[in-house]
This record gives C-alpha cells, structure tokens and sequence, in this order.
C-alpha cells in the first residue's frame, strides 16, 4: 500500500511546485537588463533587501523619481487627448522601444508645445470671450437705454397729450442724447456689465445695500452661454445696468463688481457710436474666431501624432519603473561593483532564470557575468500553482478561503469536480441546466474577445469563473435527469412509467395510489411520482439520503487528505493520533449510518434509521425489534459505540503529551535557554529567509489540541447536518419552480384570452430569469462554497501560505502608476 | 442624555463617524514626520507623501515643486474631506461641523478686511484666504470702510452677524481695531459654539467643552501676551476674555492686570493643566509657548477618539489635519531654505 501510494506519478495540482531562495550577483553595468529580462520572464520573485530604507534612500531613486515624472506627463497627454475628444478615433501603432532617454526629451518637448498652445488659445479664448461679452453688453445694455428713454420720453408725451409714434428706436435715438443731458444735469450716471447668472441676485442685493437703495438695476440674460476658462464649461451671464448718483457710490459699486467678478464694459451714450463699436466688435469677433480655429486644428493635430504612441510610452514608462522598483530591492556587494539580490523561483523556472542572466550579461557586453546560485532557507517559500485557464477558476475559490501552505495537499483538484456537482444537487433541472449551460458557451465562446476588454465587475466575476459555469450546468443537466425535471415538468425520456392506473377511468390515481406492472424506470426518479400524493415524503426521504452520503463521503476524503498531508511532512503523530480516530469516530457513527442507508435502499426494508441511530446512544443493548436490518447489527452498534468513545480520547490526549517528551529530549542536559542574540549565529544575515527556533509552550499545545478535537468531534455531527442543505435547497428550488409553472404558466393558459397568456408567458419567463435562474444558482452557489470551505476543508486543510508573486511585466496593471 | 448615546448615535452619525476615523488613520505618524524630516529637497517629499493619503492631490503636480502647492494641495483635500462630511451630515451634525468653519471665516474677514487697508490687491487676498472659512460675498468686504458698513453690507448675511453685536462702532477701521475684532468675534464665537455643545448634550458636550475651554484659555493668555505694553486698557482687555474656561473667572482677573510675561507665568502656573506647559519654558521666553500649546491641544485633541459617539472627534480630526499641514508646511519652508537642523522647532508630532 505504501509503495504503491509513493509510486502514484506526482499530480502538478495537488501540491505547489518546489520553490527555491535563490541569489542573484549582477554586474551593475547589465543590471538594469537583466532584471528587464527577468520581468519578461516573470518566474522569480525578488525579496526586497532593503526595506527599512524609506523609499528616497534608495540607489535608484532618481530614475524612479524621473519614471514618475513621465508618467505624470503621459497623464497630463492623455488628459488633453480625452478633453479634445480624439481618445476614439485613435488606433496605437508599434514602433520599436526608443531609449528612456530619448522618450523623456520628446515628452518634455511635446509638453512644452502643448503648454505653450494652450496659453495661447486660453489667452485669445479670454480675448474672444471679452469681445463676446461686450457685444452682448452693448447690445442689451443699449435696449435699456433706449427703453427708459422711451418710458420717460413717454410719461412726457402722455403729458403733453401726444400720440405714442412709430418708430420707436429713430424716437429714441434723437432724444437719447437730450435724455443724457438732463441726466447728466441730475447726476445721473450709469454702469453697465456682465455677471455670472448665478450671481446676479446677490450681487443686486449688495449694490442696493450699498447705495442705501438710491440705484436703479436692470438686467436682462445674455443670449449666449459663455466658456469658463477656469472650468472650460458654457455658462450663463446676465447683462446689467446699474444707474446711480454720486462720485463715492461709483467707487463703491466699481468695487462690489470686482468683488464679485462681473465684467464692466463702457457703452457709449451716443447711439451711432454704439453701432459703430458694435460692427467693430462683430469683425474683430469673426477674425478671432477663424485664429481660434486654426488654433485646436493645429493642437488636435499635435494631440493625434502624440496619441499614436501614447499607449506604448505609457506602456514602457510603467515597465521602465517596474525595473528601478526591482533593483531598489537589490544589495549593493561590499565592491559596490555588484547588486545582490534574492528571490525564490520555482525550481523548474531555475535554467529559464540563468539563461536570461546569461542573455543579459551578452547583450550588455559585460566583462563579469552574472552569478546564481541556491540558497537554503527557513522561512516557508511561496505558494505557486500552475494552473490554466480551466482550474483557474477552481483554484481562485480554494485561494479565496486561504492560500495552501507550501506544498500542502491542495483541495482544488477534487474542487473541479466536487464543487459544480453539489451545486448541482441542489441546482438539478435540466432545463435550467441548459439555460446556465447557453449562457457559458456564450462565454467561453467569446473568450478571446472578452478577455482583452475591460468589464465590468459583474460582468468579470461572471467571465472569471466561465468554466465554473459550464460544469455546474453539464452537472446540473445530469442532476435534473435524475430529479426528472425539466422546468419542474417531468418527462418520460428513458422509457415508460413502472406505474400504472389501477382502472382505465384513472379515478382513483390520487387517492388508491397507482400499481406497479413492469420494472423500475431505468434512469432517475419515475416521472409517475409527479403530483402524486407521496411525492414529497418520497423525494424527500431520496434527498436527505443522498445528501448524508454525499456529505459523508466528502468529509472522509478530507480526512483521507490529511493523511496524505501527514505522510508528506513525514509526521506519522498527526497520521497515529489524529487520522486515525479521526477517521474511527466518523465513521463509527456517520459511516455506520450510511451503511444503513445503502441497506435498506437494497434491501427495501421498512426499517426507522431514525430510531437505529438514536437509540444506539440511549439503549445500546435493547433489541432492535422490527429495525433490524440484518444479522449480529446489534453487536456490531455496541463495538462501534465503544470505538468512537475510545477516538475522542485518544485524539485529545497523546498528541500534546509525545511533543512534551520529544521536545525535552532534544534538549535533553541544556538546562539553560538558547542565546537569542546576533552574536550567537554570525551567518545569520540581516533580512535573510532565516528565522530563530521557537519555544515550546505545552500549556498552549495542550488548550490547542483541544480545540481542535472537541471541534471535530460536535464538527462531525453538526457538519453532517450541514449537508442536509443539499436537500433543503433543492427541495426550495422544484418547489419554486413548480410554483411558478403552475401557479403562473399554467394558470394564465387556462384562459382563452392572448393577452393574459402572454403576460403570464411574460411573469413565468422573468420569474424563470431572474429568480430560479440568477437568485438560485447565485445561493446554490453560496452554499456550495460554504461546504466547501468549512465541511470539507476544515478537515486538512491550513490555508496560512503565502502567494508567489513574481516580477513580470505582464501583470503590471495599468492602475499601477 | 448622556450615556445613551450609543442606543441612537448611529441611527444618523454612525456612518460619519467612520468616515472620519478612516480619515484619521490616514494622519502622518512620527515615522512619516522621520522620513519627511530627512528629505533633501521637495520632489523628496512629495515622494513620500505620495505613499501617504496626500498622493491623488499630489501626482498630478509639474516637477519644480512649491512650498505653497504642498500646502495648497493638502489643505485642498481636507477640504474635500470637509464638504463630503458636510454633504452626508444631518442636523444637528451638519450645524456642528459648521460651527467648525466660523474661526476660518473670522480669520478670513480680518485677513481681507486689513489687507484692503494696506491696499492689497483684492484676488491676492483672496488665494491666501483658508478655503474653509469662505463664504459667497467675502470679496466685497473691501469696499466696507467702518465696522457699521463692514456688518450691514457683507456680515449681516453670513452666520457670523450675530456675533458683530459687540463690536458695532461707527470708527474707521484700522490695524487696532481689526485685532479688537478679531478678537471680540472670537469670543462670541467661541461662547455661542460652547453654548451649542452644551446644548447637544451627553458626550459631545462632555468633550467639546474641554476642548474649547482650552482654546478660550489659550487665547486668554495669547491676548494677554499681546497686548502688554499696548495702549489696550486693562477693561478693554478684561472684555476679550471668554466667559467660560478654566481661567473664568478668577484667572481673568489676574490675567487683565499682568504686565509682563512673568506674571502671565505666575497667573497661569496655579492651574494644574497649565503648570506643566509653563514649566517647560525658561524663564521671560514666550516663543515656544505656541509650541507648548499646540502639543497640548494635539494631546487633547487625540485623546478625543478614545470615546464613541460623540461629535468632538470630527472637531479634533479638523483641527488635527490643520496641525498636520502646518506641520508640513514647516517642514517644506525647511526642506526648502536649506534650514533642516530648525525642523523640530515647531512640528508637533501627532502619533
């Protein structure tokens, strides 16, 4: 057995790969390309060396500081791309790496060029924006002018009883001026401008605090958004005329408008004169915006040519600071001619590693090459599975929970199979199945388009775990074939019923019960069940049966695991005092009662496990009566009563006390405790992977092992109850299903009328949607999770690894900058 | 009621109160202040404060660096910080952190109203303005020319006007009588925020009234050291005082009369919390003494997230944060001018 265990072919799933600490000596002239190299490689994971350094300590600080400061312009581009609107039409070209150097002359200079451009379009945009404004005052400002006139003029000639004349503005005009005489006689002066609208009714407020209320404010909107140039936004403005009297209050008001930002412009009394400053402005206006054009074609146009390289300088500049984040991890050697750095690497990576040295030591023409070689360490290594696109998804689950211990048996391999299948015991409907099973081809279907795009974070969860999908409704079809359930509809697919009518009236089918005439139906449950009156106590009974096997034979293969684990750390204490009665004590108990369940299947008896189970605790020597399943049973409970009263002992008690005793006989005659000291081990290098011994401590050994019995012993009861969510939730979810065909579907076609079948079509197909087929699978899914997790793992398995992170330019992220 | 705070607060306040203690986390700690204190030159710190909370405001921002961005940029993300709790805040919370501002505000008045005076170019003011003390019409309080005008065109519409009760004159403004103002709005302020507080009840009132009644102390003592050898009568002095604190009333007394700064040091030295300020300080020397307050108030203002449900920790998170870019801004001046062996002198270590 045990060789023939040692000589199974290694599975590359079930235990992380074999990792070294391995040390890297660099020439300092082909440093820079080695560890480029080794980025494109990514299979070594640099420790970092100098990490009580705060970060500008660092040797190379500058260039990072210089990548930083690239990247900071490549921002600054993209920025402009995205406010010129050019993002879309935009496809990146390749072109060969320029020097870092190099790129950052061009992006400083096509910084300066675009900096230099938007000073000049923001400084003739001000221009063209106070042009603007002027028109519009003019223009608004002067109807005001006019229409007091007119209304004076107006209350005079209402006076004098005169006819109110047509031509109002020829009217106005030629008294305009007198008007201003008197006003002018009177004191009367006026300003006029422009403000935010947003302003308007507090900066009225203040002038007419102000004044103490001797002004007169007229305002009227601008008739045109004006930009911003702070927010390069359209805002609205109002036009106003503030008329007042008085030297002091003019010097206030000139004040309240600078305060508050309004824009004062001079409108002449004269109207000829306003029209001619008008039509000045209007060409003034017309010119600047044709500059203003020329303006953004010539900056879109510089914003194109840079945004063809965009993608790929953002790309270096990241990759480029990568490696100065890498070599600031790395040691200068006493010489100072070196970098030394360490790093763990998978042991099969180790040839790839020494070979991009070597490449990286030849394409810089270094004199010294680089050395390699392997350190040992104590600290545990990293964690690193290979995985592909398919255990991905099933890895990433186990990982969630916690990442393996290195080299620990790793629960993602029975995970690929175990996981959709007890989704699928509580998720078993063909129907359904198919629907989840469309909706994963689409997936994996679409796969390398999707994968290029970014989604969003439903939309990634759902892509992340594809192949997930895809097996839990492959085995949600095979579940529903053995339910017999295609939306909650039975079908006859595998042959004709076992059962017959006892007549050919059928009357009594729901109250005598069918008869059975020929074999059993050959696959899955007899579609002669559905809606008869003991469906539900028999597929009850069927389900909570199953789910005690499925439960128990998973937790046993957890148990299995730890042996294994056991074995493969060669500790034969964990496989004597910990499998052993841990493997007794359930299956003395649940193991025993599954036998019974399998028994009584075969045999067909009408036996109450119930009672079996309870009353081999309470009355283990009465007879079993009718319950007998078979011969010498009653014997055989008292044997496995007393086996399970023995594990719970001996998985408490020796464990602790064998440690106690090894452990004082390693330090068996040292009386006095280790010198915990630098001195004491001069190897020992600062921030190496070593680490000092630990002490024993019995008393926390001792409540430990505890815990950790007393928790299997209530965990084999209450997690073999936690399987009974199998059958809870798929019992939930043909209810619901049937509920909906039934109560829904069915009932609306019992109408003869189009529209209430089509909206009870249209309820039944949102219900099926949304509620069997999201909510359903998103809980069936939680909960198969949850067995995983606590049922099944908790059984080997530690989780208190660490991941192995490579360097590799492919999994700098673009967030990472 | 106090002590029953914890049945209700979070019904409105809980979700803030994380917020702000979040925030709190993010503060620099002494290992931080370390780094920053070793930096050689500004593009150095911005280094490191990008590996801080402060990296967002700070990416973004060209190369030759700035004392004035730095802190341009940090005060901007406490008051991003500020508005986002003032957005999600319900009465009585949105009041309260309100009341916070209104020192910003008063420090802004008097900032634009003095530099108006000076003939100061109006926008110039205004960015050197505390964002958090602006409000709508604060650019028009130069055209005021007395303090009747100042409250009747600009304050009567801010929350501040209540407090210009005292102090409406018909005299021109000038530099005495700005600080007079300053002075006497601060400590209206400060009674009507206490008031307020109290009025809150349970722990908020049991926090903030410490917290306050050492910032009346302490602008007790400010004032008093000001103004000796000033034309300012002992009354007139007696008036600025707070009308609550430690040092109401007894120490007011004492303090209106002093005439130097050793007697300051014998009026406060009575009071057990003041003593050990005083004690560290020579002597006749009252430039640390700012110092010595500050790391007081820092202390106290920590001690103030030890409790739950009370809105004194978003006071002492603002006040923190202040502290923490004044620090920064010290720091900067610093790193800048080449005067690295003064750092300590005024960084008062929040952690």
């Amino acid at each position: 057995m045990e060789k023939f265990i040692d000589n199974l072919s290694p599975m590359d799933l079930m235990r992380s790969e074999k990792m070294s600490l391995v040390q890297l000596i660099i020439p300092v002239e082909s440093a820079h390309r080695a560890v480029s190299y080794l980025g494109e490689l990514g299979l070594l994971q640099f420790r970092d060396l100098n990490a009580e350094k705060s970060p500008f300590q660092r040797t190379f600080v500058n260039q990072v500081k210089r990548c930083g400061e690239m990247s900071r312009k490549l921002r600054f581009f993209k920025d402009q791309i995205i406010k010129a609107g050019l993002l879309s039409s935009i496809h990146p070209v390749v072109e060969p790496d320029v020097e870092l150097e190099e790129l950052e002359m061009q992006l400083a200079e096509h910084e300066h060029e675009l900096i230099e451009m938007n000073s000049n379009s923001e400084k003739l945009r001000q221009t063209y924006n106070e042009l603007l404004e002027f028109k519009m005052v003019l223009i608004k400002a002067g109807s005001f002018l006019v229409s007091n006139n007119n209304q004076a003029v107006a209350e005079e000639w209402e006076l004098s009883e005169n006819v109110y004349s047509s031509d109002r503005y020829v009217e106005a005009s030629s008294l305009l001026e007198q008007q201003m005489r008197t006003a002018d006689q009177s004191g009367l002066r006026f300003i006029s401008g422009i403000i935010f609208q947003s302003k308007a009714l507090r900066f009225e407020r203040m002038l007419f605090r102000a004044t103490r209320g001797n002004m007169l404010f007229n305002q009227a909107p601008a008739g045109e958004e004006i930009m911003d140039p702070l927010s390069a936004e359209m805002v609205k403005k109002t036009v106003f005329v503030v008329f007042f009297s008085g030297e002091q209050a003019r010097t206030k008001i000139l004040k309240i408008c600078e305060a508050f930002g309004a824009n004062c412009y001079p409108v002449p009394d004269d109207f000829s004169k306003q029209r001619q400053i008008t039509r000045e402005i209007l060409s003034r206006l017309s010119e600047l915006e044709t500059t203003l054009d020329a303006g953004i074609r010539h900056q879109n146009k510089a914003l194109t040519s840079i945004g063809y390289h965009l993608t790929q300088w953002m790309s270096m500049v990241r990759r480029e600071k990568a490696v100065y984040d890498t070599l600031n991890m790395l040691n200068f050697d006493v010489t100072k001619k070196c970098l030394v750095g360490e790093g763990w690497c998978p042991v099969f990576a180790k040839a790839k590693v020494q070979e991009a040295l070597q490449r990286a030591t030849f394409d810089s023409n270094s004199q010294v090459g680089s050395i390699f070689h392997v350190m040992d360490a104590v600290e545990s290594p990293p964690t690193y599975f290979r995985t592909n696109h398919f255990t991905n998804a099933y890895q990433e689950i186990v990982d969630a929970y916690g990442i393996a211990r290195y080299q620990e048996a790793n629960p993602a391999v029975y995970t690929v199979v175990t996981f959709p299948f007890l989704f699928a015991v509580m998720f078993g409907d063909w129907g359904h199945g198919i629907c989840l099973l469309l909706g994963a081809l689409v997936l994996i279907a679409r796969e390398s388009r999707l994968s290029t795009q970014k989604l969003g974070s439903f939309m990634e969860m759902l892509f992340g775990g594809r192949y997930v999908l895809l097996l839990m409704s492959l085995f949600s079809i095979y579940c529903g074939l053995i339910y017999n359930e295609f939306f909650s509809v039975p079908f006859h697919i595998f042959g004709g019923s076992a059962y017959k009518c006892r007549d050919a009236t059928c009357s009594d089918a729901h109250s005598a019960g069918l008869i059975k005439f020929r074999d059993p139906y050959p696959f899955g449950v007899d579609p002669s069940w559905r809606g008869s009156r003991s469906e539900l106590p028999f597929l009850n009974s069927l389900k909570m049966k199953m789910s005690i096997l499925l439960g128990v034979a998973q937790m046993n293969l957890g148990i299995i695991l730890s042996y294994f684990n056991a074995r493969f750390f060669r500790s034969s204490l964990d496989i004597r005092y910990q499998f052993v009665p841990q493997m007794i004590f359930l299956n003395s108990l649940f193991g025993y009662l599954s036998l019974l369940i399998i028994i009584k299947w075969c045999i067909g008896s009408q036996a109450d496990l119930y009672h079996v189970m309870i009353y081999m605790f309470l009355s283990p020597t009465d007879d079993l009566g009718e319950n007998e399943l078979f011969w010498g049973q009653r014997p055989l409970q008292i044997v496995l009563l007393l086996l399970a009263l023995v594990a719970v002992p001996w998985m408490l008690f020796p464990k602790p006390f064998i440690l106690k005793k090894l452990h004082s006989e390693r330090f068996q005659g040292r009386n006095y405790g280790m010198l915990v000291s630098s001195e004491f081990d001069p190897d020992v290098e600062p921030d190496s992977a070593r680490e000092h011994h630990e002490e024993f401590n019995f008393s926390e050994v001792f409540v430990h092992q505890m815990i950790h019995s007393i928790e299997f012993v209530l965990g084999a009861v209450s997690n073999t109850a936690s399987y009974l969510r199998l059958w809870a939730l798929s019992l939930a979810h043909s209810e619901l299903s049937t509920v909906f065909y039934e109560k829904v579907l069915l009932l609306a076609w019992g109408y003869d009328n189009v529209v209430i079948r089509l909206t009870g079509l249209a309820v039944f197909a949102f219900a099926t949607a949304f509620i069997l087929l999201m909510m359903e699978t998103l809980s069936a899914f939680l909960h198969a999770l949850r067995l995983h997790w606590v049922e099944f793992q908790n059984k080997f398995y530690h989780g208190d690894g660490y991941k192995f992170k490579p360097f590799s330019f492919a999994l700098i992220t673009e967030d990472d900058d | 009621m106090y002590g029953f705070e914890a049945m209700t607060f979070n019904i409105h306040g809980g979700y803030l109160e994380a917020i702000v203690r979040g925030h709190r986390a993010g503060l620099l700690t002494a290992a931080d202040y370390n780094n920053l204190c070793q930096c050689e030159t500004l593009d150095d710190m911005k280094m490191h404060l990008s590996a801080t909370e402060y990296g967002p405001y700070l990416q973004n921002e060209p190369s030759p660096l700035h004392t004035t961005t730095i802190v341009e940029k940090c005060t901007l993300k406490l008051v991003d910080e500020y508005k986002h709790m003032l957005c999600q805040a319900t009465e009585p919370l949105s009041t309260f952190l309100e009341y916070i501002t209104y020192g910003h505000m008063i420090d802004n008045v008097v900032l634009i109203v003095t530099g108006t005076l000076h003939e100061r170019d109006v926008q110039e003011l205004l960015e050197k303005c505390h964002p958090l003390g602006m409000f709508d019409s604060i650019a028009t309080l130069a055209v005021a020319q007395n303090m009747r005008e100042l409250y009747r065109l600009v304050l009567v519409d801010t929350p501040l006007a209540p407090y210009f009760s005292e102090c409406i004159t018909s005299e021109d403004l000038d530099d005495m009588n700005i600080e007079i103002m300053r002075n006497t709005l601060y400590k209206a302020y400060l009674e009507d925020f206490y008031k307020f507080c109290q009025k809150l009840g349970g722990a908020t009132a049991e926090i903030m009234s410490d917290l306050l009644a050492f910032e009346a102390d302490r602008r007790a003592v400010n004032i008093t050291i000001n103004s000796i050898g000033t034309e300012l009568t002992r009354d007139d002095r007696r008036k600025l005082y707070s009308n609550f604190g430690l040092l109401y009333p007894y120490g007011h007394e004492e303090l209106a009369v002093c005439e130097d700064i050793d007697q300051v040091r014998g009026a406060m030295e009575k009071y057990p919390p003041y003593q050990s300020i005083f004690s560290k300080l020579s002597y006749g020397e009252s430039q640390m003494l700012d110092k010595a307050f500050y790391e007081e108030e820092v202390k106290r203002l920590c001690l103030a997230f030890e409790q739950q449900f009370h809105y004194g920790v978003f006071f002492a998170y603002m006040r923190l944060r202040e502290q923490e870019i004044r620090n920064l801004m010290w720091i900067s001046e610093c790193v800048a001018q080449n005067q690295k062996s003064r750092v300590h002198d005024s960084v008062v270590f929040i952690f």
